[in-house]
């Protein structure tokens, strides 16, 4: 589904966070009529939530404030996406949203109603990899392993869009995903070998 | 040349056709590599630092009433509340005491940890906490203070012939050169998750690069037995230097869970990890350096002062290099610390040695433009296999091989004598070059071979694997000492409960614990042929030095029908399993009779844009003169990353300080700017790959700091060949190349 579509569900959970903005989302400008540390935080209520995680559907209730990154990590156990910077400027927690890549630190958890989450345990089919794992292991495209998540998601976006034409325009689209040990030639290797494979990814 | 501690005839080392990827790099490409803040457990409270926001001063009173009263929120510990921790006490602790006193230290010192159900929970509390400070007068102006030389502490002095002998020198170049504070930034935040078992025991997952280390520190500090403490870091997600030494986060969370009874998460932030785990100090140096016609180096004299904190000393080994890597009679040298109202610094790749190679090589290249002579020729004209500073012979040097290959490969023929002489598609073209080096040790280690009755070999040793990949190289070494195939042998790390081994740092990992997986699986062979004596009839009349271990089987070297499988051996012992466990100690003495070192030589071609300054690193040729490589893959990986890190250093990365208020104002990915995909040239790896014989069994020396150390002196190097400018202080920019920006 769309998610600038608004359904039912999603519009209730907006007006009921709209109060719980002010406390947790405003910039203190916006509220400096009362000192922040003025109001202690109401208990939260706990939000149903629905989505399609690697193919399945799956729900919780969780706190309206949790990002989809740590709602992945904290709760469900899925470790592979990993959290860099929760700033949205490290790519370390990229994952694909219906079919587009999205940064997952940055997103709450509640704005992903009935969409179609993939992350990286979502790729390798069994014991299978997805070619694009395979290319990464193959040009050893990752020292210490960490950010590896968010480059592959990226990698497999920048294939899917057509991004991969040349290693110049690879290098512009993964500029959103940050290796601190350096392997970026190695990545790059690994995304213009599956691009010009033609293989369906 | 020497040979007589290394029989590649005899041994076949490193002979096998191995597939040559990361043996654990199937976990790491399917996110099924679990790194320290993924373990999950019952009951588990989140934990979250306050952090100070003065410089330095008294809190006077810190109010966490409206924090304890937020939903979720378990505790907030402070210096008012905190569980007693004998090794504060008794300064056991190093570092400065979190959530002890009132005492804060540096902008951004943890000050209270809040507790609470859920992080979500324990985030929310964190604006709830109001401190009231007494503020004092702070030093934070590294560039102010190190004026004034009653502010500096610690100084160490070296002299070999005459001192400033440079300046009697026909040509001789005296120049000063300085680097801002740079961070190390691992893609994994430090974190630590930690339970108590019973009153006396804990166990921790710990982002460390030494779990000993770690495990010895919080038995120290909390007074526990070292074998009561067990530390697992069994993936770590880099680390540079930061996982060296324990931070604020490990007496956090273990005094948490201590107080709460239950597992905590402590996890840093990234703005945290510019303030809270060390980072390269700022520097400034000045070096002289004089040579005859000849261009034979008359005298050198290395001057460094770098920053450490108010409360710990930090030492670099900045001018180190000047006294050995050149041949020069007259060598005189002095360090100084500087202590500044901010955090301690810690080792970052290259260390000490990056700062000074920088400054060295960049002196060294100036002298060249002196002479008229080409750089490359200087350094050889200087060039010496015997160590100036300890008279000792290098175990191995080839930095010659390195020479021709990286000339050839980067086009330096094409290289203009006159800087800012060239271009090519509009563009100022320079080339440059520079060299790095860092020493080789060989430490103590022990590693446990169990070979069970299947005839798998899994090795153990409390060493961590922080990306290089230590678990590949180790794998490596075992399948190529036994002879088997490498899918059958298992190395396992990461985990304190293990064999005693080094923390991963000074690029010792390899030859360190290498060794030891060498000798226990040279002790394993010998046991094999004297089971297969003993127990098999047709080697009953035969001696130990007439066998082999190969291909799975004890075999008669002298006739090769005379064999037994490993795992039919191990039917005629009763355990059906070999275990045993081999300490390999330090150099031995025939080894100290040399000076090992690793050496690199790095070539960089830059084009530098004559309308607004930008610099573009066209291409890489880096260089590794480290023995035997062991593994070429993960080898050839750590020195493009060294590139990766070198390119930060020289042109982007930057600590920055607002000397107002103490703070660092660019603590994020956003503003303090480390190399994108797209600021990669194409980079060209080799190595001299031959085993340094006079070093260790296995031949092979360490690469990760070589592979930083001297780069950003080449990329400096090379932007004054294209652009006669010189920039002398750190990351060259755009208008410190006299480019004003435009509004």
């Amino acid at each position: 589904m769309n998610p600038c579509q608004f359904d039912d569900a999603r519009r209730g959970f907006l007006k009921k966070s709209a109060s719980l903005a002010v406390l947790y989302f405003t910039p203190s400008v916006l509220v400096k009529t009362f000192a922040a540390d003025a109001i202690v935080p109401m208990p939260i209520a706990k939000e149903k939530l629905q989505f399609i995680l690697n193919g399945k559907s799956v729900s919780f209730e969780i706190d309206a404030r949790t990002t989809v990154l740590n709602l992945l990590r904290e709760q469900i156990g899925y470790t592979g996406t990993k959290k860099g910077c929760e700033m949205g400027q490290c790519g370390a927690c990229t994952i694909h949203v219906n079919g587009k890549r999205l940064k997952s630190c940055t997103q709450l958890a509640l704005n992903h109603q009935n969409n179609q989450i993939t992350t990286i345990e979502g790729l390798a089919k069994g014991d299978q990899l997805h070619p694009m794992q395979a290319a990464f292991l193959k040009h050893d495209a990752f020292q210490c392993g960490y950010c590896t998540s968010g480059q592959i998601m990226s990698a497999v976006a920048c294939v899917r869009e057509g991004k991969a034409g040349s290693r110049a325009s690879i290098q512009a689209y993964m500029d959103t995903n940050i290796c601190r040990c350096g392997a970026y030639q190695n990545i790059v290797d690994a995304i213009d070998e599956v691009a010009k494979s033609g293989a369906k990814i | 040349m020497n040979n007589m501690h290394f029989d590649e005839n005899n041994t076949n080392y490193f002979k096998l056709d191995f597939a040559d990827e990361r043996v654990d790099g199937a976990d790491k490409v399917t996110g099924k590599a679990k790194y320290t803040a993924e373990y999950n457990m019952s009951n588990m409270a989140y934990a979250v630092f306050v952090t100070s926001t003065i410089a330095k001063g008294t809190i006077k009173n810190i109010d966490t009433a409206k924090a304890l009263a937020s939903p979720g929120v378990l505790d907030v510990i402070y210096y008012a509340n905190c569980p007693s921790v004998p090794g504060y006490i008794k300064n056991e602790w190093r570092g400065h005491k979190v959530l002890y006193d009132n005492q804060v230290r540096f902008f951004g010192q943890p000050i209270a940890l809040i507790v609470a159900d859920s992080l979500e929970n324990a985030n929310a509390a964190i604006r709830l906490v109001r401190a009231e400070y007494e503020s004092q007068a702070f030093e934070t102006n590294f560039d102010l203070a190190r004026k004034d030389a009653t502010k500096l502490k610690g100084t160490v002095a070296y002299k070999r012939g005459i001192e400033n002998k440079f300046k009697e020198a026909p040509v001789f170049v005296e120049a000063e050169y300085a680097i801002p504070a740079e961070v190390h930034l691992p893609m994994e935040m430090h974190a630590t998750i930690e339970f108590w078992e019973g009153e006396d025991k804990v166990t921790l997952y710990d982002k460390t690069q030494g779990p000993k280390s770690t495990q010895s520190t919080v038995a120290r500090t909390f007074g526990l037995s070292d074998k009561n403490v067990r530390v697992i870091a069994e993936n770590v997600g880099g680390g540079f230097g930061s996982g060296l030494r324990s931070w604020a986060n490990v007496p956090a969370a273990v005094m948490a869970s201590k107080k709460l009874n239950r597992p905590v998460k402590l996890v840093l932030t990234r703005p945290q990890m510019f303030t809270l785990v060390g980072y390269r100090p700022q520097s400034w140096q000045k070096i002289g350096i004089g040579a005859d016609a000849s261009g034979r180096f008359v005298g050198i004299t290395h001057e460094a002062i770098s920053g450490t904190s108010r409360y710990e000393d930090f030492r670099e080994g900045i001018v180190n290099v000047s006294k050995f890597l050149y041949a020069c009679d007259n060598v005189d040298t002095k360090y100084s610390m500087l202590p500044l109202d901010l955090s301690t610094p810690v080792w970052m790749r290259g260390p000490g040695e990056a700062t000074g190679s920088y400054g060295l090589e960049s002196a060294i290249d100036e002298l060249s433009y002196k002479l008229k002579m080409d750089p490359i020729e200087l350094r050889i004209k200087n060039f010496t296999t015997v160590n100036p500073e300890n008279k000792l012979p290098f175990s191995d040097i080839n930095l010659k091989d390195c020479y021709a290959y990286g000339k050839d490969k980067i086009g330096w023929k094409n290289r203009p004598t006159v800087p800012g002489s060239l271009k090519e598609n509009g563009m100022l073209i320079g080339y440059g070059m520079a060299n790095g080096v860092f020493g080789a040790g060989k430490g103590a280690a022990t590693v446990r071979a169990l070979l069970n009755q299947e005839g798998k070999l899994t090795l153990e040793c409390a060493v961590s694997d922080m990306g290089p990949g230590t678990t590949t190289s180790m794998t490596k070494i075992a399948a190529s000492a036994m002879q088997m195939p490498i899918e059958k042998v298992k190395f396992k790390l990461g985990d304190s409960d293990l064999p005693p081994g080094p923390s991963q740092g000074g690029s010792g990992t390899t030859s360190t614990v290498g060794s030891a997986v060498d000798l226990a699986c040279t002790t394993l062979k010998q046991n094999l042929k004297d089971l297969a004596i003993k127990y098999a009839p047709a080697f009953a009349t035969l001696k130990s030095d007439a066998l082999e271990v190969k291909n799975e089987m004890v075999v008669a070297l002298a006739d090769a029908n005379i064999k037994i499988a490993i795992v039919d051996l191990l039917q005629f012992i009763p355990d059906k399993k070999i275990d045993l466990t081999i300490a390999s100690s330090g150099k031995t003495a025939e080894q100290l009779k040399f000076t090992s070192n690793s050496f690199s030589s790095h070539y960089v071609k830059v084009a530098v844009n004559p309308k607004d300054g930008t610099i573009k690193i066209l291409q890489v040729v880096t260089t590794g003169d480290a023995g035997k490589i062991i593994s070429p893959k993960t080898a050839r990986s750590q020195m493009i990353g060294g590139v990766v890190g070198g390119i930060g250093m020289a042109l982007t990365e930057q600590l920055e300080m607002d000397h107002q208020s103490g703070q660092i104002i660019n603590a994020s990915f956003g503003a303090y700017h480390v190399p994108l995909h797209s600021q990669i040239p194409p980079t060209d790896v080799w190595f001299v790959d031959k085993p340094d014989v006079n070093m260790n069994s296995i031949g092979a020396k360490g690469i990760g700091e070589i592979a930083l150390i001297g780069f950003a002196a080449a990329v400096s190097n090379a932007v004054y060949n294209a652009t006669g400018i010189r920039v002398r202080d750190l990351p060259i920019t755009p208008a410190k190349l006299g480019f004003k920006a435009k509004v």
